[in-house]
């Protein structure tokens, strides 16, 4: 039989092994795992999401190129109803498919990421920024438009492999609509001539 | 099925004057149910916990549904056996949605296990359990009232609000025909 | 001969939380004592209650994902695949191989990293502040940056869609897996030196909190509480559910049933989901990760009811969903919570143990209040 102490001394020696061992690792090994925040910090992974932004195409005409049309199924589908978007009109009142108002409330927004499975023009996409302390908690906690709007270089920086994946697809989607519009125009039939 | 139809037989012959019938839950899902009276169903259930053939000894889940259609609430028990390992066997009571009628003989002296989610039935239904050691709120706080997952609730407009000695000063003043100041009309409500 | 003096004492009604550091998050136990000893105790739960039940009944099917996340919220993966699993059930809807493997995956690894934070809270309950703990949670670690390198998130991770998975698992992130899997027999080896033997242990958690096998059936006590008191059921083996019937693993069972049984069964659970974890990452097929015709967007189940349950890493998870005529919103949706149940016999097992076992005790249940109050 053991003798008493045998299990306290054994669970000694562990933490004895991991404390001095500590010292002769190198760089960032097992023992030391701290990072120490905020003069490094961890790295994440590429899927990392944290809240939603919204992709516009060409940095210097975000709010022309914008992706979004305003469609409002992120609004309908998202569960804790975090969205608000109004769309924005022309001076008669005809829809601009783009969004005048999106609004954003990072309080209520569980970044459950389901607003991008169902946006249908790619245009929502889940950001990896965890800093997004303020100094209030009501008004300063909701995101507008200017904030949410990032330009597609910044969409490629942060995921490069799931940008390229999107811009192929949106690649692919336009050629088909081209390829489309000029079978339309060859099957019409030519102009009668002036007589 | 023929374990169900078995069932509802000895069910039939061990129970004197049982009201059974097996509602088919509709494919894919294929969880058929015995809807039991409230009268008998605690003798069926004694009768499943220890028939040696079926020997339903574990109660895994008992949960309330609130039909506001049809007019009643239904409490639903899944049991499995851990001695034979098979299961689930389903079975559903009936009550009245009224408060005063809604009551439901319990299962707790069968499967102690039935406890606390017959609590919460209790709790979020209204559902009264006839015969259960220690009924009453487990989720929401004990001053609560009415209960809140039926279909026809409507939740207060201040879920803070609690009697105060204040409230009723100030409904005896108004009472007598006194001001209220806007701030503590709230208190005076109820 | 003088009389024996009796000295008249009064019992001590005690409340433990609801803010307390050893409590397991917002629960409340009335304590009435006689001296050190419990003489009765209540628990008084209900101090996260969110409501979740009747969300749900508000928002489609797919809406509730992400709630079920935050139930039991160490193992948002295996909350998932319950509510998954259930809706698959009352739908009829397949799921490709690929994606039960993924399934079984990031269950075995939830287990994995539960029981190593649970038996490091357990420790540290019993007074090994925090050394157990951070050295479970080194490996944890490891488990939750492979679950943000998959789903985007740590813990919540809104990964079961109806029909498979949101993402599919690269050559980098099985590589990752393989990795953790690699190092994780090793981890157990330095801790079971560190804590199994370790006699401070043994005498605060043998003998105490025995919980008889009888008992243990008849209040619905599901996962590693009910194993270590003899009961040999697991939901794994019993229900087949997913492709577990193709994995062999063995189920630890117990023989006493006091705290130091359920420590042993979690360190002998995580060798064995190291076991299954070597066998799915070995066999995982190629092929779709989603079944193409599930819509995520207007989808509809046809009228019924049904329950569909999981070996959760506390216990018995189910989810009992009646699906009305019009089928896009659960008409009542109801989670059968482990945590919640397995807390039925708290108080048969405390009487009789002084205060300081009562905190042990309710570490060795295994609690999370997510779960507990929904």
């Amino acid at each position: 039989m053991s003798a008493f102490g045998k299990g306290l001394l054994d669970g000694l020696r562990v933490t004895a092994v991991n404390f001095f061992g500590s010292y002769f690792d190198k760089g960032r090994k097992e023992r030391l795992f701290t990072y120490q925040y905020p003069e490094e910090r961890a790295p994440i992974p590429e899927n990392s999401r944290t809240f939603p932004f919204l992709v516009a195409d060409d940095p210097n005409d975000p709010v022309g190129t914008i992706r979004c049309t305003a469609c409002k199924i992120c609004e309908v589908e998202c569960p804790p109803k975090c969205i608000y978007i109004v769309m924005d009109r022309d001076e008669k009142g005809k829809p601009r498919q783009r969004p005048k108002v999106f609004d954003i409330d990072l309080s209520v927004c569980m970044q459950c990421g389901i607003c991008v499975e169902v946006c249908p023009f790619e245009s929502i996409k889940m950001d990896n920024d965890y800093e997004k302390a303020r100094y209030g908690r009501f008004n300063e906690l909701v995101e507008h438009l200017p904030d949410l709007l990032k330009p597609n270089a910044y969409y490629h920086r942060i995921k490069p492999t799931e940008a390229a994946a999107v811009d192929a697809k949106l690649k692919a989607e336009a050629e088909k609509k081209a390829a489309k519009a000029a079978a339309a125009a060859a099957a019409k039939p030519p102009p009668k001539p002036a007589v | 099925m023929e374990a169900i139809e078995k069932i509802k037989e000895i069910a039939l012959q061990a129970v004197p004057g049982l009201r059974i019938e097996i509602i088919n839950s509709t494919p894919p899902a294929a969880q058929p149910a015995f809807l039991v009276d409230r009268e008998h169903i605690v003798a069926v259930a004694r009768m499943l916990k220890t028939d040696p053939r079926w020997q339903m000894d574990f109660c895994s889940c008992v949960t309330a549904v609130d039909y506001l259609k049809e007019g009643y609430i239904e409490v639903v028990y899944h049991l499995y056996s851990v001695a034979l390992k098979h299961g689930p066997v389903v079975l559903k009571v009936r009550a009245p949605r009224d408060l005063a009628q809604c009551e439901v003989p319990s299962l707790t002296p069968v499967w102690r296990g039935c406890e606390f989610q017959e609590r919460e039935a209790y709790d979020l239904f209204g559902v009264r359990f006839t015969g259960h050691p220690d009924l009453r709120r487990i989720l929401m706080w004990d001053e609560f009232r009415d209960h809140p997952l039926r279909k026809d609730y409507v939740p207060p407009a201040d879920y803070e609000w609690e009697p105060t000695p204040h409230g009723e000063v100030l409904a005896r003043a108004k009472a007598q025909g006194g001001v209220i100041p806007p701030s503590a009309a709230a208190e005076v409500k109820k | 001969m003088s009389a024996p003096v009796v000295i008249e004492t009064q019992t001590l009604e005690v409340s433990i939380g609801p803010q307390h550091p050893s409590t397991h998050g917002v629960f409340r136990m009335d304590v009435v004592l006689d001296g050190e000893v419990v003489v009765k105790l209540k628990p008084v739960m209900g101090y996260l209650h969110r409501n979740h039940e009747q969300l749900a009944e508000k928002m489609p099917w797919i809406a509730s994902m992400p709630y079920t996340d935050r139930l039991d919220y160490f193992c948002s993966m295996s909350n998932n695949w319950a509510y998954a699993l259930a809706v698959e059930k009352l739908a009829g809807i397949q799921v490709p191989e690929r994606a039960e493997y993924i399934r079984v995956i990031m269950a075995e690894l939830t287990r994995l990293q539960n029981h190593a934070a649970a038996v490091g809270f357990l420790l540290s309950d019993c007074g090994a502040w925090f050394t157990p703990v951070l050295y479970a949670f080194r490996e944890r670690e490891r488990i939750l940056d492979f679950f943000e390198a998959v789903s985007g998130s740590r813990m919540m991770c809104n990964y079961c869609r109806f029909g498979g998975v949101r993402v599919d698992l690269t050559e980098q992130t099985l590589a990752m897996a393989r990795g953790i899997v690699e190092r994780f027999p090793r981890f157990l080896d330095e801790f079971e030196k560190l804590m199994t033997e370790n006699e401070v242990l043994m005498a605060r958690t043998q003998r105490v909190g025995i919980l008889p096998k009888a008992l243990a059936i008849d209040a619905s006590i599901s996962g590693p509480m009910a194993r270590a008191s003899g009961v040999e059921y697991d939901i794994r083996k019993v229900d087949g559910y997913g492709v577990y019937p193709r994995f062999e693993f063995q189920v630890p069972v117990g023989e006493t049933g006091d705290v130091y049984d359920r420590y042993m069964i979690r360190i002998l659970e995580m060798r064995q989901a190291v076991k299954i974890l070597q066998q799915a990452l070995r066999d995982i097929p190629a092929g779709p990760f989603q079944n193409p015709a599930v819509k995520l967007r207007n989808f509809k189940i046809p009228a019924g009811d049904g329950y569909g349950r999981i070996e959760s890493p506390k216990g018995e998870l189910g989810f009992y969903l009646v699906a009305d005529a019009a089928g896009k919103n659960p008409y009542r949706y109801h989670v059968r919570p482990p945590s919640f149940i397995n807390l039925t016999i708290l108080e048969d097992m405390c009487l009789g143990h002084k205060v300081a076992d009562v905190v042990v005790i309710l570490g060795s249940v295994d609690i999370v209040l997510g779960e507990v109050d929904r």
